[in-house]
């Protein structure tokens, strides 16, 4: 390899030795305006052009040059008061050189002048060159050779408003006369892959697109020909471009052209010629990235549809969609090994194109998705990670365009799309919906729409089979669970009956989730039936006949079903927390028999299921609260239910819980409120018991540690007395409250007591908001009065 | 010394002048050593006439058997040790025997002469005309001065000008049809044709054509022939395709070629052909040789 370079070194530096050489003698045979001489050395020069030893890239040094001397030479030739020869006996002198190549480059430098004198029509000129020029079949010379032809000829075209201009056919033969030379060129380009040594395929491909520029050249000086109108594109050059195009057979050559089509001619050609160029496409090699060229080609069209407001008229008119629709489905029919990724990146492409172009048409999105899950049926399975990813894109597209889910919704295909994912990319995606929804606080108001969402997100609904449950990161799954709770808020609409429905859709696919999935999902749904019972109850003073079928009491049934479905999991805790939160909703719509019910639920779990004593300390304060805001209850419920809570207050494991919750119970007989009930005696009771209980826990401390228990119970079943006190039960006296403080300070003293910095200043505390009240003077002030500290 | 030197030198100088010498065109030949010199060009059934003036040197008296003066049309067979065969043999006695004392000036003319051959100078054979004076002497020898010219004979344009067109190959090898445009040219022509690639499965590397002229000389018996290439011209560079067809255009000008001679006195033949020759890649040569015909039109003389 390395020799390969250094003898090519050497070979070009020989060459352009020889170029040299011969371009002194030439140049003194210029000085003494020697034609005969001149010709000799030049031949002789151009010699070193046929050389077989150089790469492309080397020869295209030999090349320059020999061009900047033909650039001299031309110069000698165009004055002919220097060599006193004719254009046309000079046309045929240089005609009489022995080898092909100086006598054809000869003849394309004496051709340009002779052109240029007008002597002869320049169509003739230039169609004698490019005939003459078939000579040349070595791929490499023949193609720097006609690009020399394209090169000295750009200028000297036939074209409109030329001042070579010619008869009425004039621009036809310009046209022609680039076409064939492109032909030709695009020959032997592709020829090269097939001849010369069998080297590598990479190193020859490498060479040939090093030379991809001259032979797109002649696309570009097409394109620039003034009277090359529409008209003529469409008629003439396009089609035979593409019949080039089509017959070169050579994928490299075809991608590259397609591209430069693509590129070159303006937008508003495309767009006429739209179903020329694009049946092109199927009839290009398998290897050829067809989908690159066609997303290209969108990308431009799509580029031109918002430069102007204008020229969208003109898609319509030609159907820009469904032609290109109809193209790529041709495509993907004809290439039948071609990858996933391939289509499916062609169905990104388009779809991309029609939302810049279309926004408005809703189901050329649903057809394009259509037909990508067309082709996503026939593979078995998609695996290429590659395919998924262009999948994804197809899928956001639509997403990031219309910013909304709700459109997406409508598509009928989309979620048919989404069911070709692999589960790990089912779950992205259906995320990817998710946080759009988020971001956009868009609102999914029907219960259709709401049915296809969740059959698009089913992937973090339920297990899918074969998915394997082992691999599940834990934090991932609890973010995808968080993200359907989320959702879940976001389904509203104004009208109850729909929202009963959105809700009945949601518990439908929740409740297939799991055991894992339903503590995530079954609170969200459990808050928005709550909701959807508090909207009622707003409207309930409008409509009352017709929404007999939506009464509080089937919401609440329907609750009751959604929290059963928690004994599954097993989750006593939050359902227990769920039917507090029912109770209380029934509370508030003021059906007692209903809220009793969820008491019943919510105790028996605490009796069946919450075993766990730190659990039960929570679930028996959680129900003591809530007990305490029910209104609804007639005494024989309530003092069930009372009862029932104190007794498991008392039952409690430990001492101190069992204290603190029973003087938390003393609040279920005094409701600070107006009719509330205030049972002084039994708030009494109950503070008594929990004295007894705090100072059994006193005890046992010193039995089992030999040091005082906590002092503070004393402290806070003091605070209790003082709120009671206040609150005006005649049954908490100041001698009581005195007698508690005497207590709590005989404990403190004792010796088998730990100093306990938290108790002492919580008692100082206290004590001050007592001297705080005596001093404040007033009714408050007398009744502390008698309180001495 | 000086008598001797005297004594070789001949007695008086020969001139031989044609009548319209000044305005009659000339064309260069080749002698045998190389050198060109112009030489004046007449064509057949022309007069040829002039002036001969003989001179003696330093006022000698040149005794004679009668002056003459021939024109020869010949033909040299290199190969057959040089012999001469002339064709055309015309004389006119210029003086009857007598002696010459001064500078003499003797007119002379051969109308319509019959000079059915061009002159050719070729590998073997040489045919030429020339003028001989010839001042016959019984001692000393007779003095003879010669002259060359030339003869071009034209040809109208043919009636008939068929083009060449054949197909040939080697069987799934190579096929290739090619065509000239005609099988006549004149001296100043162009060949135009076209060299079409029905199959291809050698890798050329090359295409000529070539200009072979064949001179077939008759000596006795024997039959003797000299090939020559006298042009060599490529046409393609590099490996075509099967459909490829490659353009011919060759201008016939720059070579030396001569009209073609079909048995000339029975003594010589000189033929053209067009040789195709395709050069693959290992070097081997594959050709076809086709025969055309050479003339001269009027006025194209070099």
């Amino acid at each position: 390899m390395l020799n390969g370079t250094e003898d090519e070194e050497k070979w070009l530096a020989e060459g352009i030795a020889g170029i040299q050489h011969n371009a002194f003698y030439m140049h003194r045979a210029l000085d003494s305006n020697n034609l005969r001489e001149a010709l000799k050395y030049s031949a002789q020069m151009l010699s070193e052009l046929r050389t077989s030893k150089l790469s492309p890239h080397k020869y295209y040094e030999l090349y320059m040059r020999a061009f900047d001397e033909l650039k001299r030479l031309e110069l000698f030739f165009k004055d002919d008061s220097k060599h006193g020869v004719s254009v046309v006996d000079l046309y045929e002198l240089v005609q009489h050189a022995g080898n092909i190549l100086p006598r054809l480059y000869l003849l394309c430098t004496v051709g340009s002048i002779y052109i240029k004198s007008k002597e002869a029509p320049a169509k003739e000129v230039l169609k004698d060159l490019v005939e003459m020029c078939r000579g040349v079949q070595h791929p490499i010379r023949g193609l720097f050779l006609r690009s020399y032809l394209a090169q000295i000829s750009r200028d000297k075209l036939p074209d409109i408003g030329s001042e070579y201009e010619g008869d009425a056919d004039t621009v036809m033969d310009a046209v022609d006369f680039v076409l064939q030379n492109f032909t030709e060129m695009n020959k032997l380009w592709v020829r090269m892959q097939h001849q010369g040594p069998g080297g590598v395929r990479e190193k020859r491909e490498k060479e040939r697109s090093e030379l991809q520029d001259l032979v797109g050249k002649n696309l570009h000086v097409l394109s620039q020909i003034e009277g090359v109108d529409l008209e003529m594109y469409k008629e003439t050059v396009l089609p035979r471009v593409l019949e080039q195009v089509v017959n070169c057979k050579d994928d490299l050559a075809q991608y590259y052209l397609m591209d430069c089509i693509i590129q070159v001619f303006p937008d508003e050609y495309h767009l006429q010629t739209l179903e020329t160029l694009l049946g092109a496409c199927p009839q290009l090699q398998p290897t050829v990235d067809v989908k690159t060229v066609l997303s290209r080609l969108m990308d431009r069209l799509s580029n031109y549809a918002a430069s102007s407001t204008d020229v969208l008229p003109e898609f319509l008119q030609v159907e820009a969609f469904s032609k290109l629709s109809n193209a790529i489905g041709k495509v993907i029919e004809a290439q039948l090994d071609m990858p996933a990724v391939g289509a499916i990146t062609l169905y990104v492409s388009l779809l991309t194109f029609t939302l810049r172009v279309h926004p408005d048409r809703l189901d050329h999105v649903d057809q394009v998705l259509g037909a990508c899950v067309k082709k996503l049926s026939n593979i078995p399975k998609l695996e290429d990670s590659r395919a998924m990813k262009q999948v994804v894109a197809l899928l956001s597209a639509p997403l990031e365009k219309y910013n909304d889910i709700v459109t997406a919704l409508t598509l009928s295909n989309y979620p048919r799309v989404m069911d070709h994912l692999d589960i790990g990319t089912n779950k992205l995606m259906a995320m990817v919906i998710i946080q759009s929804i988020m971001k956009n606080n868009s609102c999914i108001s029907t219960a259709d729409k709401v049915e296809v969402l969740f059959e698009l997100i089913k992937g973090l609904i339920k297990d899918i089979d074969g998915a394997d449950v082992d691999e599940l990161d834990e934090e991932d799954f609890k973010e995808e669970q968080n993200s359907v709770a989320r959702l879940i808020h976001m389904l509203y609409n104004d009208e109850p009956e729909e929202m009963l429905k959105i809700i009945c859709i949601v518990r439908k696919h929740t409740m297939v989730g799991g055991p894992k999935r339903l503590p995530f999902t079954v609170s969200s749904l459990v808050f928005s039936a709550l909701r959807l019972l508090r909207q009622l109850q707003g409207q309930e003073g409008d409509i009352v006949g017709e929404e007999a079928s939506m009464t509080p009491n089937k919401i609440f049934q329907l609750l009751t079903q959604i929290i059963e479905s928690l004994s599954a999991v097993p989750s006593p805790e939050l359902a227990l927390r769920l039917y507090l939160q029912c109770a209380e909703a029934a509370n508030g719509c003021d059906i007692e028999h209903v809220a009793y019910e969820f008491f019943t639920q919510a105790f028996l779990l605490y009796e069946e299921e919450i075993a766990d004593s730190k659990a039960q300390v929570t679930a028996i304060h959680l129900i003591i609260g809530t007990l305490q805001r029910m209104n609804v209850f007639g005494v024989e419920n309530r003092d069930t239910l009372t009862h029932k809570a104190t007794g498991y207050s008392a039952r409690l494991l430990k001492k101190a819980d069992q204290c603190r919750a029973v003087y938390a119970c003393s609040h279920l007989f005094w409701v600070d409120d107006q009719d509330g009930i205030k049972d002084g005696e039994r708030v009494l009771l109950c503070l008594k018991r929990a004295l007894r209980i705090a100072n059994a826990a006193q005890q046992m401390a010193n039995v089992a540690r030999g040091s005082g228990g906590p002092v503070s119970l004393f402290v806070e079943i003091l605070n209790k007395y003082i709120y009671f006190f206040e609150k005006g039960n005649k049954q908490i006296t100041s001698s009581a409250i005195q007698g508690l403080i005497e207590l709590i300070n005989t404990e403190m003293q004792s010796d088998s007591t730990n100093p306990d910095s938290v108790a002492d200043a919580f008692l100082a505390s206290t004590l001050r908001y007592i001297q705080f009240q005596k001093q404040k003077g007033g009714v408050m002030g007398e009744k502390f009065e008698s309180i001495k500290l | 010394m000086n008598f001797l030197i005297e004594a070789f030198k001949p007695a008086c100088s020969i001139s031989i002048k044609f009548s319209d010498g000044k305005t009659r065109k000339r064309v260069p030949i080749k002698r045998e050593n190389g050198q060109t010199l112009l030489a004046p060009l007449f064509r057949n059934q022309e007069n040829i006439a002039g002036k001969i003036t003989i001179e003696p040197h330093q006022g000698k008296r040149i005794e004679h058997n009668g002056v003459k003066v021939e024109l020869l049309g010949q033909i040299e067979m290199y190969l057959d040790r040089g012999n001469f065969y002339d064709f055309t043999s015309l004389v006119r006695e210029l003086d009857v025997p007598g002696d010459i004392y001064e500078r003499t000036t003797y007119p002379f003319e051969f109308s319509m002469v019959e000079m059915p051959y061009e002159t050719y100078n070729g590998v073997n054979v040489r045919l030429r005309y020339v003028l001989k004076v010839t001042v016959s002497r019984n001692y000393g020898g007779s003095i003879i001065e010669y002259l060359n010219f030339l003869v071009h004979n034209y040809s109208p344009p043919p009636s008939i000008n068929t083009s060449i067109k054949m197909e040939v190959g080697i069987e799934d090898c190579l096929h290739i049809e090619f065509e000239y445009n005609k099988s006549k040219y004149h001296l100043k022509d162009v060949i135009i044709g076209k060299i079409y690639y029905f199959l291809v499965k050698i890798k050329i590397k090359t295409m000529d054509i070539e200009i072979r002229r064949r001179e077939s000389t008759v000596t006795g018996a024997t039959n003797h022939v000299e090939t020559e290439t006298l042009a060599k011209f490529e046409l393609m560079d590099g490996a075509p395709v099967r459909g490829e067809s490659i353009p011919v255009r060759l201008f016939l000008s720059p070579y030396e070629l001569t009209p073609t001679h079909r048995n000339i006195n029975n003594k010589f033949s000189v033929k053209y052909y067009l040789n195709l020759v395709l050069v693959d890649e290992e070097g081997l040569r594959y050709f076809k040789q086709q025969q055309i015909t050479i003339y001269r039109l009027p006025l194209q003389d070099t």
